[in-house]
């Protein structure tokens, strides 16, 4: 692990110097903000239930399935097109260095991104009169959900940036992964066919796995080590299938 | 520093195979330390397949590499400390300057962070990059590209430094600057090189390698495979007078003469003829002395050097003649 930080503080570095991630970041503003907007027109026409950063962190898949992909698809695939993965494989580094250098980078950026929302929150306080507004239980409770959440889903973009060398193809499948995660999992938990007994166990996994009442838990307040242990576990997994993964195109190439 | 240091570079039945095709077929040979050898073969003979194992980049199918005496496959951590490299066509991130990309490579290759600045100067300086080194690398000619590429291999000042076509795509005078540059490091560093311009090849390494499906062909320095794939010396001579005497002429000189070939005459009755003997030693003289004692009328002799192209394509020619018989037969046309 001695050169992890060399290649993290590297990524970080030239995505620090490249105007595509401001790009990305003023687009992604843009769309959370205009949401947000939105969210809170609906707050000024009638009051609601549910304080508006909860409304607003159920969102969180819409920036998920675009700005993931987009944020990961490059960090393998690109090297391996280049070829320069050649170069860096053959210095003392390890494939797991820098698949773990990628993913912290890639994560650093979406952490950042979406902590630059906390932008509107501000804004909120500042200019509301209405205290209820801004209630800090769902709003902590979100963050911590896309914190946690997004390890997973940024593993699982890294895991799809190291199948292809074409980041359009890397691009497709982490989404339709994150898809299958996140859509495919509620509904699933809808089918009728998992309702047969023989089939209880897999129902069971099913209920497990879905993000969205993982998304509910966290903004009440819920802070479960059994979905803390999924999305640790997921990334855990993703990873090494990513190393293995980068490691056996070498073995057959 | 009782005992012999082992050799650079040990290869021995090096056997690599892609989805059934075989790359590197029983490859062995030995470089010495702070030796330049020149890789030559054909297209898909197995050089920057044999390069990319020697690396530890890619895993061999059996035999074993060694590097300053560490196994590839064993201690591929050790391996990489020891080699600088370049691979085929130079892959560079894009979007860096010269100076970074310098600075991170330096930084993976555990070069200490005080020393790493002044190393960084130094390569530059010996690379010619000086004035390039706040450029970005995406905006460089192909020429400034390769020599960020040669620097970026001789950085961390590896005992072995593997390039793979250093000089592809470059013009006359940078292929000058490179090879001067691949020169300045004999003696301090074994250098292997592959490369398609065999006078490149002939001027810059100690010692060739000519490889062929896989297999060595032929090895030595330039003058050895000369002498030892040619096997003989040519010799070019334009005369005129009665060409019917010539054969017993040259046997008086030198038993093995031989003429090869000879050319149509032209209006006054000069016609070039090839000679060939087995023997290396200088024959002009004896020849010049008899040809005009036997009133033949002399234009010009000359002793043809054979390049290393001949060499190489001879070389090679001879690994595909040895292969023919065990080539599988094509089948019969059915009736």
């Amino acid at each position: 692990m001695k050169h992890f930080l060399t290649l993290l503080s590297h990524e970080l570095r030239m995505l620090l110097v490249s105007p595509s991630t401001y790009i990305a970041a003023t687009a992604f503003l843009f769309f959370m903000g205009f949401i947000f907007t939105g969210i809170l027109e609906t707050y000024t026409k009638a009051p609601q239930d549910t304080s508006p950063a909860n409304v607003f962190f159920a969102t969180f898949f819409l920036p998920v399935f675009f700005m993931v992909p987009l944020l990961t698809m490059k960090c393998l695939a690109e090297e391996r097109r280049l070829g320069t993965i050649e170069t860096l494989l053959t210095t003392p580094v390890t494939t797991t260095e820098v698949v773990l250098g990628k993913y912290a980078a890639a994560y650093a950026l979406y952490l950042s991104l979406w902590g630059a929302t906390g932008g509107f929150f501000y804004i909120l306080k500042r200019f509301s009169s209405d205290p209820r507004l801004l209630d800090s239980g769902p709003l902590i409770g979100g963050y911590a959900f896309i914190a946690v959440s997004g390890l997973l889903f940024i593993a699982i973009g890294v895991f799809a940036s190291s199948f292809s060398r074409n980041q359009a193809v890397a691009g497709i499948l982490a989404f339709v992964m994150l898809a299958a995660l996140i859509i495919g999992g509620r509904w699933l938990a809808q089918a009728t066919f998992l309702n047969r007994d023989g089939l209880a166990p897999a129902k069971a996994a099913v209920e497990y796995m879905q993000v969205f009442s993982h998304y509910d838990d966290f903004t009440r307040g819920v802070i479960d080590a059994r979905h803390l242990l999924f999305y640790f576990s997921g990334t855990a997994i993703a990873l090494i299938f990513s190393i293995l993964s980068v490691e056996a195109k070498l073995l057959h190439s | 520093m009782s005992a012999p240091l082992p050799p650079a570079i040990e290869v021995e039945h090096l056997v690599k195979s892609y989805a059934g095709m075989t790359a590197v077929a029983d490859l062995s040979f030995t470089v010495a330390r702070g030796e330049i050898i020149g890789f030559l073969g054909p297209n898909g003979a197995g050089k920057s397949t044999t390069m990319r194992i020697l690396t530890g980049y890619l895993p061999a199918n059996s035999g074993t590499v060694r590097i300053c005496g560490h196994s590839v496959a064993a201690e591929p951590d050790a391996v990489k400390r020891l080699i600088g490299y370049m691979p085929e066509n130079n892959p560079l991130p894009e979007d860096m300057r010269v100076s970074e990309y310098l600075y991170f490579r330096g930084r993976l290759k555990e070069i200490a962070r005080r020393k790493l600045g002044a190393r960084i100067d130094e390569v530059l300086e010996l690379c010619d990059l000086k004035r390039v080194r706040h450029k970005i690398i995406g905006q460089l000619s192909k020429g400034y590209r390769q020599r960020v590429g040669i620097a970026e291999a001789i950085l961390a000042e590896p005992p072995v430094i593997i390039m793979d076509e250093p000089t592809i795509g470059l013009d006359p005078h940078q292929i000058l600057i490179v090879r001067d540059l691949i020169a300045g490091l004999r003696g301090r560093m074994t250098v292997i090189i592959s490369s398609h311009i065999l006078p490149e090849i002939e001027m810059t390494c100690d010692r060739v390698l000519i490889i062929n499906r896989g297999r060595v062909v032929a090895q030595g320095t330039p003058a050895d495979l000369r002498r030892e794939v040619l096997g003989h010396t040519t010799y070019q001579l334009t005369v005129a007078g009665d060409l019917t005497t010539l054969p017993a002429l040259i046997t008086t000189v030198e038993p093995t003469f031989k003429i090869t070939a000879t050319g149509d005459a032209d209006p006054a009755g000069f016609s070039t003829v090839t000679l060939s003997t087995e023997r290396d030693e200088e024959f002009g003289e004896q020849l010049l002395g008899g040809l005009v004692a036997q009133n033949f009328r002399v234009r010009a002799l000359s002793r043809a050097r054979p390049t290393l192209e001949d060499v190489f394509l001879a070389a090679t020619r001879r690994s595909w003649d040895a292969k023919q018989p065990s080539a599988p037969k094509p089948p019969a046309p059915s009736a």
